[in-house]
């Protein structure tokens, strides 16, 4: 029973600890949007961070870590196979820039 | 013991032998279903990028992040007490799991509100799907389409953990189905992680 609940308190101070953290990432990435930087930098900083805090929270909170090996990978495999397979069209994203994009003229 | 309880019972073994990843089914299809649904809102905001990049015009019409900031640490905060709920029911802490899992219910609630103030504040400017007073109309669509379906999403989990909460404590559902339901609850915790930079900050009028 005191084992059980030595164990309980240990998780709760883990948990609060990366409570703490990912509150610490978003307080950053508020900073980050005040910063006088361009525009792609400042995606690609709020974006590390938001990275840094979807891990903190896939491997604490829903405890991928403590799944099976297995299953991490495949979790982790799928998913950005599949994330990045979708990063394909932003060349022509920069493309439209020049005439806008489709129904971007569409206002009021 | 007969020998019906031993063909269940080896049956049963293999049943459980037989689960990928030696992981509970209803856990499994919770993990598959948080994966399909990572691709969902990963296309949604890869097309709002895709637009924002190839339009010049793009409006920046947050002018304070006080309430953007506020619903963060609510959010935020909701997955903590899901994560006490969690180890309460895995601790056999019936009051407590239950209790847990309203505050985080109760901590939805509170930021589907603010959202829809925001929503109605919006509104009041003159933003609709197809148009607002500050540039391309594309904004409203992706806009309300993205965070839309993230306030879905926090509405469902709010009617699901008032449900499971309330199952929980009638004895019908064990600390199992507690800890399912706070794997969605820290993915919408999730997602919110990239809607608030994508689409508030990077939005921002300085």
């Amino acid at each position: 029973m005191a084992i059980a609940a030595q164990q309980r308190s240990s998780g709760t101070g883990r948990y609060v600890g990366v409570y703490v953290c990912l509150l610490v990432l978003a307080a950053l990435q508020f900073v980050i949007a005040y910063q006088n930087i361009d525009a792609s930098q400042m995606f690609t900083r709020m974006m590390v961070v938001a990275l840094v805090e979807a891990v903190l929270a896939v491997m604490f909170f829903m405890h991928l870590w403590a799944e099976k090996r297995g299953f991490l990978w495949f979790v982790a495999v799928f998913t950005i196979f599949v994330l990045l397979t979708m990063q394909y069209g932003w060349t022509d994203s920069s493309r439209m820039r020049v005439g806008g994009a489709p129904f971007s003229s569409y206002s009021k | 013991m007969s020998q019906a309880d031993l063909t269940m019972q080896g049956h049963s073994a293999g049943l459980l032998a037989g689960t990928p990843f030696s992981m509970p089914t209803k856990k499994l299809a919770m993990w598959l279903f948080i994966i399909a649904d990572t691709m969902t809102f990963a296309a949604c905001l890869v097309a709002y990028g895709f637009l924002r990049n190839g339009t010049p015009n793009w409006p920046r019409p947050f002018h304070s992040i006080t309430n953007v900031a506020l619903m963060t640490v609510i959010l935020l905060t909701s997955s903590l007490t899901m994560m006490f709920g969690v180890q309460a029911a895995k601790a056999g802490d019936k009051a407590g799991a239950f209790r847990w899992t309203m505050i985080t219910a109760a901590a939805g609630i509170v930021f589907a509100l603010l959202h829809v103030r925001e929503w109605l504040a919006l509104i009041d400017e003159g933003m609709t799907l197809f148009k607002n007073p500050w540039g391309t109309g594309l904004f409203g669509a992706s806009f309300f389409s993205i965070t839309g379906l993230h306030l879905t999403h926090v509405t469902c989990g709010v009617i699901a953990l008032i449900a499971v909460a309330m199952r929980y404590k009638a004895g019908r559902y064990n600390a199992d189905d507690i800890e399912i339901l706070g794997l969605y609850w820290h993915f919408v915790d999730l997602v919110w992680m990239f809607v608030v930079p994508l689409v508030y900050l990077l939005n921002l009028s300085h």
